[in-house]
């Protein structure tokens, strides 16, 4: 009896949320998957922020297969889910594609800023402004002179963070030596938490003693590392401070969550058709500060970190984008 | 001669495989708080519901033929093919060069012009492991598996080196000229007044692959290569007796098989994505292996069994989409399928031929009482 009623009792539920989809906004998480601790869980967060506060439900996928994208876009679009929020770059190409298909619907897509496509709204981040202050602090930090990176997929959004955490490494130490690797060449890259352990033990070995890992699900392995070897590491995206307290140095916030908070928030009304970037200045990069580092930074760090953040909202200090002529100053890949 | 007569052969046993898959996949979600006749309601609606869902499952299922028709040819002459994912992605190179680099004045040309370079780099792909049993003796279990992984990494090495547009992040060709783009089945049907859904990936390579599944049928059994290959599968010694050569044999089925695998990328390269992507396969490789085991190697089986397969795909998807059961748990159901149709057969096989037999014994003895 109890079985049955359970049964039914899930019937309706399921019919009663089938019903209520119309108008809900949708996320599509990228293939790392929703738990990377991450960029995809710094989404999730910022669409439970806005399912707490308004008491809204949002439609999800975590994507299996590339031939997925597409195909969840079009059912969430098909479904009148509005506005549906995309994660990472690669949706950028099933985007041009179906967007155009569906002009009442509204997208946002995050890390993408070279399409032209009237009912899209893409945002993307200053990750070198973020990722400039992270290296600044890597330097401070650091006693034997030589920081490490660790990248996840080798593509020119991650050579962007290396190439602004490397310029702000040597605005502190212009002899400061800085190793640089990548995970890979493969989506895989994002999700490999075991070949970032050994990447960054490659490090150490030669000299590293702070390490910053951009590169998703893969981070986990790099922190996980560092604190087992007694070095220092920088996380990403998400606040990653509490997973080794006082053992990583910071994080490089990038607010993906509030870029999800707010384009859900704004629900059909969302403005489309724009690039949003997101840097120092609006609060959607920087360094994270909280109990768990407290302990690691010192009142010098904090006054550089300070004003090297308002140098460059103001202009005075000029953070070189990797993307202006795909090649960095401070690094060479 | 046979144990079981024809009937329980071809339809029970896949059907009672499909049962208790279906039994246990039903513990598994009912173990994780969902409702099983609610998922199994949106698996069934999602992928045949409606010609968007049918647009998928066929899709799917035209992978699945290539790569099911790929293992069956094989079997029939006792080889194993596992390099199906292999020979599928250097098909898609195959497909990705031909679309790109030749300017094709219309898609027909195109896809003529596809599917012969896809069979030939499939086929290529597929020769090497062959050559090396025929004239070696490796193993082609051993080598076609680790001829996936070299596939792949060719491929990465090829995407992300060669082929990819400058400053793209993805690593994926660019886009094929338009001029190369597949009919889809709504294309395909709307001149005869058959509305089909527009944004399904079902194209003209569906028909393609019936078109294989036909010829392979009259291959194997209507033609003398066909009656070699089967002796060959039967008995290699008395093949050997009979005057023929087991080189000969290894080689043509393994590349007729390669060739195969690799049209799979008409399909999935050419018709869907239209540009070649790093994990354009997604498993279709090893699926095919399933396929043609509960297909048992024929033709139209293999046909039915990608039909099959195609639906768990594109269920597996709309569960995705619309429930809260996490993605490992629908390849844990998908799984489940395939473990009880592909490798469990025995199981089912087992007790039923017993069944049978006892039946038999039991209404044996009449007949010869009559002629005593």
């Amino acid at each position: 009896m109890t079985f049955m009623s359970k049964m039914l009792g899930a019937a309706a539920a399921a019919a009663l949320s089938a019903g209520a989809a119309l108008a809900e906004p949708a996320l599509i998480f990228d293939l790392g998957g929703k738990f990377d601790k991450s960029f995809n869980e710094a989404a999730f967060n910022g669409a439970q922020r806005w399912a707490e506060e308004t008491g809204g439900t949002f439609l999800e996928i975590e994507l299996q297969s590339e031939a997925q994208r597409e195909q969840a876009l079009r059912r969430f679009a098909e479904a009148g889910a509005n506005p549906i929020v995309t994660m990472g770059f690669a949706m950028a190409d099933p985007l041009s594609s179906v967007a155009p298909d569906y002009p009442d619907t509204k997208f946002a897509v995050v890390d993408v800023n070279w399409l032209d496509l009237p009912n899209v709204r893409q945002v993307s981040f200053a990750e070198h402004e973020g990722s400039y202050l992270a290296g600044m602090m890597a330097a401070m930090a650091t006693k034997t002179g030589t920081v490490g990176f660790v990248g996840g997929m080798d593509v020119p959004l991650i050579r962007h963070f290396g190439c602004g955490y490397a310029q702000g490494v040597k605005a502190v130490n212009p002899d400061a030596k800085i190793v640089a690797n990548m995970t890979g060449t493969t989506p895989a890259a994002w999700n490999d938490p075991v070949k970032g352990s050994e990447i960054t033990k490659a490090q150490i070995s030669q000299g590293a003693d702070v390490v910053y890992a951009a590169a998703g699900g893969t981070g986990v392995g790099v922190l996980q590392t560092a604190a087992d070897e007694g070095i220092l590491s920088i996380g990403v995206d998400s606040n990653q401070n509490y997973l080794h307290p006082g053992q990583v140095l910071t994080s490089m916030l990038k607010r993906v969550d509030v870029a999800v908070y707010e384009a859900m928030k704004a629900g059909e009304d969302l403005e489309t058709g724009t690039v949003v970037t997101l840097g120092l200045a609006e609060d959607g990069v920087g360094v994270a500060m909280d109990e768990y580092n407290a302990d690691l930074v010192t009142d010098e760090m904090k006054a550089a970190v300070a004003e090297a953040r308002q140098k460059i909202i103001d202009g005075e200090i000029e953070v070189v984008s990797y993307y202006a002529n795909d090649s960095c100053p401070a690094l060479s890949f | 001669m046979d144990v079981m007569p024809k009937w329980a052969e071809v339809i029970l046993v896949p059907l009672i495989s499909l049962l208790l898959a279906a039994i246990l996949s039903a513990l598994v979600i009912l173990a994780i708080g969902e409702d099983p006749v609610a998922a199994v309601k949106l698996m069934v609606t999602g992928a045949l519901g409606s010609t968007y869902g049918w647009g998928y499952t066929l899709y799917y299922a035209t992978n699945f033929m290539f790569t099911g028709l790929a293992v069956a040819i094989a079997f029939h002459a006792r080889l194993f093919n596992i390099g199906g994912e292999g020979q599928a992605m250097l098909g898609g190179l195959g497909v990705a060069l031909a679309c790109l680099y030749i300017p094709w004045p219309h898609w027909t040309l195109a896809l003529l012009g596809a599917i012969v370079m896809a069979a030939l780099f499939g086929a290529f792909w597929a020769a090497i492991p062959a050559w090396l049993q025929a004239k070696r003796g490796s193993h082609i279990v051993i080598t076609t598996i680790m001829f996936n992984f070299i596939a792949a990494s060719l491929l990465n090495y090829v995407l992300v080196n060669l082929l990819r547009p400058k400053g793209q992040m993805d690593p994926a060709t660019a886009r094929f000229p338009d001029v190369v783009h597949l009919p889809t089945l709504h294309e395909l049907l709307a001149p005869f007044g058959i509305a089909f859904s527009k944004s399904a990936p079902a194209n003209v390579s569906l028909l393609v692959a019936v078109l294989a599944c036909f010829l392979l049928w009259v291959l194997i059994w209507r033609t003398r290569l066909g009656y070699e290959i089967r002796a060959y599968g039967h008995s290699e010694s008395a093949a050997k007796y009979a005057g023929i050569s087991p080189t000969r044999i290894i080689m043509i089925t393994m590349i007729i098989s390669g060739a195969l695998a690799g049209m799979m990328a008409i399909n999935n390269v050419m018709g869907e994505a239209e540009r070649l992507v790093l994990n354009s396969t997604e498993g279709a490789g090893f699926i095919g292996i399933a396929v043609a085991l509960m297909g048992r190697s024929h033709p139209l089986g293999v046909f039915i069994a990608a039909i099959l397969f195609g639906f768990l795909y594109q269920g597996g998807a709309e569960l995705a989409l619309w429930t809260s059961i996490p993605r490992e748990l629908i390849v844990v159901i998908q799984a489940l399928v395939i473990l009880f149709t592909g490798a469990l057969d025995n199981m089912v096989r087992m007790p039923l031929e017993k069944i049978f037999l006892a039946r038999r014994r039991r209404q044996a003895p009449k007949p010869e009482r009559k002629e005593a």
